[in-house]
Order: C-alpha cells, then structure tokens, then sequence
C-alpha cells in the first residue's frame, strides 16, 4: 500500500512537518481533530487505548488526554493549551508531555480542502532545539525496540508457564 | 567524525539528498557529481565530505581517481530510524480515514 504520510525535518531546523491527505472532505477532517470521541477512536489502537479527558475548542481553552494499557495503567499523558481555533482552518496549540524531561512544543495544524471529497493536513511541529527535536524523531524507534523486547519476554512468558 | 553530523542531518538537505540518489545509481568522481548541480564546486565538495564523515559515501581510489559509491548498510539504517516516527502517524490518520468514512455513512 502507497504510504500517504510525509514527514519533513529539514537540516539543523527546530521543527518537524507531518503533511497528509485525507480520502474525506474538510469538515469530516477537522471534526476528527475537534470531537473527543472521535479523537479518543483514532489515538487508539490494539493495547493501547486513549482518553480525552479536557478539549475546551477555545482560544485559551485547555486540552488533556491520557493513553492507558490493556490493565488500565497509565503509560503516557499529554496536555497543553489552544491558542486558536479557527474551525475547517487551523488548531495552534502547546504540546507537552507528562513526566517526561521532553520540554513543551508548539503545533500549528492546518486543515486544507483539495477538492469536496479530499483535503490535506499539515501538521507544524515546533521545539525548543534541534537536539529535542532529533530526540523525539528518534523515540519511536526506541519505543519500537521496547515494544518488541516485550512482546518477546511475553512470548517466552508464555513458555515458561507450560 | 563530528558528532553534531549525525545521519538525520546529513539527509536532512535537499543538495546532499540529490547527491545520494545520483551516486546511488553509479559510483562517480567529485567532479562528475558537481556537474549535475549549478552550485560552487567547493560547496560540493563539502557536501561530499559531510556524506562520507558520516558513512554515507564512501571513497574508492581507482588510479588517479577518487569514485564516491554509497554504503547500503548505513543508508538502510536511516531508512529504518525515521519510518517508525512515519509509520505511527501513518498507522494513526489510516485509522481516523477509517473512523470518520464511517461516521459519513451514518
């Protein structure tokens, strides 16, 4: 399958641009973006499953979601404050996450429309240094490496047990 | 090698990208490279230099030449530190296409 994401981070730049279109007109794409529920569906996944807890769609309105595992446990929280809410047309707002040493960063996301049935996102993310930036680019990868590590002692959990 | 040049630098610019899959279909000299770009030949030379302080290029001596050829290994690497960032927001907006085509149905 064609991957539609791009990801853009440029030379010794502070910021990582995530550009994507969407198989869905603007309004659909941006209330994907603004209603809780449906942003809690799709930050979701298989052992992974999201919470908004706060989404005031305000200038100065506040947001606030956390991820839990198949346990309930909490494995991460990210908070932050909306700067503008321009409906079918932008979201600025701060980005930060919870207990982490990660400083706050700033995400323009702008919603496009291409044509009634397309648009395009274009996510704008800013740090505080290149070295955070190389750092959260990189934490996938490490978090990829967690993940399998896990499954494995999993796996030979499973094992064991017999 | 300088350890502020990582990798992720190095292919972060359009110039030395361009050099990478030029020299990714054939091992060429500098010379032969800076012909294929309207920069300064100096400005290539750097470029080359930073792609073979990090492993990207390597230098092969045939005669009096210098062929620059591209280290596969090490461009595999990059290849897979950067696409597990793309594939999570790829995994994440597949998702919400799916969420939201459902939600027009309705």
């Amino acid at each position: 399958m064609e991957q539609k994401t791009k990801i853009n981070a440029g030379d010794g730049k502070q910021e990582i641009v995530i550009t994507r279109e969407f198989d869905l007109p603007l309004e659909l794409l941006f209330k994907a973006h603004a209603d809780p529920e449906i942003i809690e569906q799709w930050m979701s996944h298989a052992h992974r499953k999201t919470k908004v807890l706060k989404q005031e769609n305000k200038k100065h309105g506040s947001w606030q979601m956390e991820t839990t595992d198949d346990k309930g446990n909490k494995v991460f929280g990210a908070n932050g404050v909306i700067l503008e809410f321009i409906p079918d047309k932008r979201i600025t707002r701060t980005f930060e996450m919870e207990n982490t040493p990660f400083p706050v960063q700033l995400e323009f996301i702008e919603f496009e429309k291409l044509t009634d049935e397309t648009s395009r996102l274009t996510m704008q993310m800013i740090f505080k240094s290149v070295a955070v930036r190389d750092q959260l680019l990189k934490m996938p990868f490490a978090q990829g490496l967690t993940m399998a590590h896990n499954r494995i002692q999993e796996i030979a959990g499973k094992f064991k047990k017999k | 090698m300088n350890l502020r040049r990582d990798v992720f630098q190095a292919i972060a610019d359009p110039t030395r990208r361009a050099i990478l899959l030029l020299v990714a279909s054939q091992s060429m000299t500098a010379g032969a490279i800076a012909s294929n770009f309207d920069t300064a030949r100096p400005t290539v030379s750097k470029h080359l230099q930073i792609l073979t302080e990090c492993s990207l290029l390597k230098q092969e001596q045939t005669g009096r030449e210098i062929y620059y050829h591209i280290n596969a290994k090490k461009m595999k690497e990059i290849a897979d530190f950067i696409e597990p960032f793309r594939n999570m927001w790829e995994e994440r907006f597949n998702k919400l296409e799916v969420v939201m085509k459902k939600y027009k149905s309705k």
